[in-house]
């Protein structure tokens, strides 16, 4: 199990290397040169624009050689970014809301066919009604999409996400799509410092493998991609699809681990935070961590303890990683920033996070609190206020079955 | 190797078959004649992007295939972004020394009406206004076969389709049929033409210059269907020349904005003895016929006006 500790991370470095500063967008875009992408197809949305448009610099400028295609949709995106990584090039896209949700039926076929297309999401709520500011509704719709799926909490990840992204995808063990979220605004647009690799580097970790490695279209090994599956096939299609998810553990794994060897910088299916006695814990995803984080600060200096897990792959979802740094814990919380109306829980990160537990049998006193929708601001005083939840009822030991929407201007008080 | 000169007999047509047999199209498919033959012509060194329908769909019921050429099909309505995308990689691989600098590779989409003039109409005109190196053949069989005959934008006047059914109300398709030509000439493409299997020569020699434009073209081919026209299997080559000599289906090339009819029809025959061959229009009462066949003497007009000369002569009657 891959988890990072949480070590000063100056003292990790092998080589100091430069650093800049950098939007998460910057840090997508960089991302894409340095791995050398041959094509990118896009269609601007707020907030993932600036991708786009730093994308386009580069190849105006010559620091990219490239292919843009300046598709008319979202649809067409993801369609143009499938067939570029059929004919065997190094594809990239993103998006954000509601252009991901018109690549929707893409996302499927992307997978399906196995085509190991990389994205940044800029995660941005759904409409409507209409907003454009960060919730993580856009990507839990694509959660059953059977793409790889890697949340980032700051600029730097962003970056290192990403470079980890097509040595994922494109490996032969997985050949999968995988998505890299930043947080609308909070990482999109927000500068921070960032250390970039050198291009060599780059492409050294994430290498393009030689043509033919995989199936691609090429006149001189015709082959038939996008066949009719009927019932005596499609379900092993799909169960190889399956392994192959599962498959994909063991190269995140790897990759993440190579990374820190390599750069300093570690990375795991989780980051665990003041975990190790932990008696509440909040588990979340994305940039929303490092508010959770500063709310286990203040705990900690009261005395409580707190700790935090933050998901970094939600796909496929660390159910063991959890389980264990979960194990002791007196109660548990999940905050989401997305919700399954009418869901058995409202919370569709809590739905995972509680079957994973049930079914190894760990059982405990539960909270599924939302939050942060459409852009709301989530105060560190909200994350502690949750905490204090927590210790009622790691006390009384019950679970809140009712999820429990926080925040919330309305005159019964801001809990919901 | 592709065709690059026109040919003038049907003895030039290559002997290799690279859409092959054992597909699973109906007897008498007009659309599985037409693929066919484009395949002959492109040869080996293209990649075919074909959209969901008919052809995707008899063609590749996994795990067989009738396709010696590299195909792939994502979906409905993206035939033109994804032949963008395959475009798109070629020239990335091939200016980065992945793939042989001096070797030609077409990219060839494949899409019915459905995918074309409706729900794929976007993805088209976003492949044709980028300028992509594409060849786009639309086999119009006008309606969606593959879902049940369901009528599309292509679907002619008059035309029973199961959603534009026959009733007491209403008889069948009360609509024109949109025009793809128009379409795809006001986004000023090198190559434009129509073609009809009946007329195979003709229909090659389009292929054959569509391949060898360099940028979008596109080719709008009729294809009869025999269920969906309600015609015996023996009749779909019949049915579809009488498309062109009612005048029904001009044969048109529209080379760098020229237009010019390709096949002249000196006199032209009654729509009524087009429509009387197809079960598809067994409803329509003699009232209904005399106002087709008005359409289709203005649209002759117009033909004829554009290409500056009578093409399309007057209905001669029996
Ligand atoms: C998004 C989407 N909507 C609807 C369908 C169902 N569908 C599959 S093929 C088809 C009709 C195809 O018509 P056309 O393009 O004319 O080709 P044909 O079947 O006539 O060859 C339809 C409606 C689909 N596959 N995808
Ligand atoms: S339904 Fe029509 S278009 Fe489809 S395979 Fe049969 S004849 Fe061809
Ligand atoms: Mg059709």
């Amino acid at each position: 199990m891959a988890v990072v500790e949480e070590k000063p991370r100056e003292e990790q470095l092998p080589t100091r290397k430069k650093k800049i500063a950098a939007t998460g967008s910057d840090a997508a875009a960089y991302a894409v040169r340095d791995a050398d992408v041959d094509v990118v197809a896009v269609y601007p949305i707020t907030p993932q624009a600036p991708i786009a448009e730093n994308i386009a610099q580069m190849i105006a400028d010559g620091e990219l050689d490239a292919e843009l295609i300046h598709v008319e949709s979202e649809h067409s995106a993801m369609s143009a970014a499938v067939a570029a990584a059929a004919t065997g090039a190094r594809s990239f896209t993103a998006t954000s809301s509601q252009g991901l949700e018109l690549m929707h039926e893409i996302l499927y076929i992307a997978s399906g066919l196995r085509q190991p297309v990389v994205m940044a999401l800029a995660t941005r709520a759904l409409s409507a009604p209409i907003n454009i500011w960060n919730d993580y509704a856009d990507a839990m719709g694509m959660r059953d999409t059977g793409w790889i799926m890697i949340f980032s909490e700051n600029v730097q990840e962003v970056y290192d996400n990403l470079v980890q992204a097509f040595r994922i995808a494109e490996h032969p063990d997985v050949l999968l799509p995988v998505v890299v979220t930043l947080d609308g605004y909070i990482l999109s647009h927000t500068t921070e410092a960032l250390e970039p690799l050198d291009r060599e580097e780059v492409l050294s970790f994430a290498p393009k493998r030689p043509r033919g490695y995989r199936p691609v279209l090429d006149p001189d090994h015709p082959v038939t991609i996008g066949v009719l599956g009927a019932p005596n096939w499609y379900q092993e299609i799909k169960v190889q699809q399956a392994l192959a998810m599962r498959e994909s553990r063991r190269v995140i794994e790897e990759a993440g681990k190579e990374f820190g060897k390599r750069y300093g910088r570690e990375y795991g299916f989780i980051e665990p935070y003041y975990m190790d006695d932990a008696e509440v814990a909040i588990v979340t995803l994305g940039a929303t961590s490092s508010l959770v984080k500063a709310a286990v600060n203040r705990l900690r200096e009261q005395g409580v303890k707190a700790g935090m897990v933050k998901i970094r792959v939600f796909r496929p979802f660390p159910a063991e990683e959890l389980a264990k740094v979960l194990e002791n814990v007196n109660a548990l919380g999940v905050l989401d920033r997305a919700v399954s109306f009418g869901g058995a829980l409202e919370g569709p990160l809590a739905m995972e996070v509680l079957s994973t537990l049930a079914v190894r049998g760990v059982m405990k006193p539960f909270i599924n609190f939302i939050h942060g929708l459409g852009g709301r601001d989530i105060f560190v005083k909200d994350v502690v206020e949750m905490y204090q939840k927590l210790l009622e009822a790691a006390k009384s030991g019950k679970s809140v079955t009712r999820t429990l929407f926080y925040g919330v201007r309305s005159r019964k008080g801001h809990v919901i | 190797m592709a065709l690059t000169k026109p040919i003038k007999s049907l003895w030039e047509i290559p002997r290799e078959e690279r859409f092959v047999g054992g597909h699973a199209a109906c007897q008498g498919c007009g659309a599985a004649l037409i693929l066919r033959h484009l395949m002959k012509v492109v040869g080996k060194d293209a990649i075919v992007v074909n959209a969901t329908g008919c052809m995707e769909v008899i063609s590749t019921l996994f795990p067989r295939t009738a396709w010696r050429n590299p195909w792939l099909h994502l979906a409905f309505e993206n035939a033109g972004a994804a032949a963008s995308g395959v475009e798109a990689a070629l020239k990335a691989l091939q200016r980065k020394g992945v793939l042989d600098k001096n070797r030609y590779i077409k990219v060839v989409a494949i899409a019915g009406d459905g995918g074309t003039f409706d729900i794929g109409l976007q993805s088209l005109s976003g492949m044709l206004e980028r300028g992509h190196d594409v060849m786009y053949v639309v086999y119009d069989n006008e309606a969606y076969m593959n879902t049940g005959i369901q009528r599309s934008g292509a679907t002619p006047y008059g035309a029973w389709t199961t959603t534009t059914p026959v009733g007491k109300k209403f008889r069948g398709e009360w609509r024109p049929k949109k025009d793809i030509v128009g379409i795809a000439y006001a986004h000023r493409i090198p190559y434009i033409a129509t073609a009809n299997p009946a007329y195979p020569i003709d229909m090659i020699n389009k292929f054959i210059k569509a391949y060898n434009t360099r940028g979008p073209s596109l080719v709008h081919v009729l294809a009869p269907c025999t269920p969906g026209w309600r015609i015996p299997e023996s009749k779909s080559i019949e049915v579809a020349k009488l498309a062109v000599q009612t005048g029904m289906w001009v044969l048109l090339e529209i080379e760098n904005g020229k237009p010019k009819v390709t096949v002249k029809v000196r006199k032209r025959r009654p729509v009524r003895e087009y429509l009387k061959m197809q079960g598809r229009f067994r409803h329509l009462k003699d009232e209904d016929i005399k106002k087709i066949q008005e359409m289709v003497d203005k649209y002759v007009e117009e033909i004829n006006r554009w290409v500056g000369e009578e093409a399309i002569g007057p209905v001669e009657e029996k």
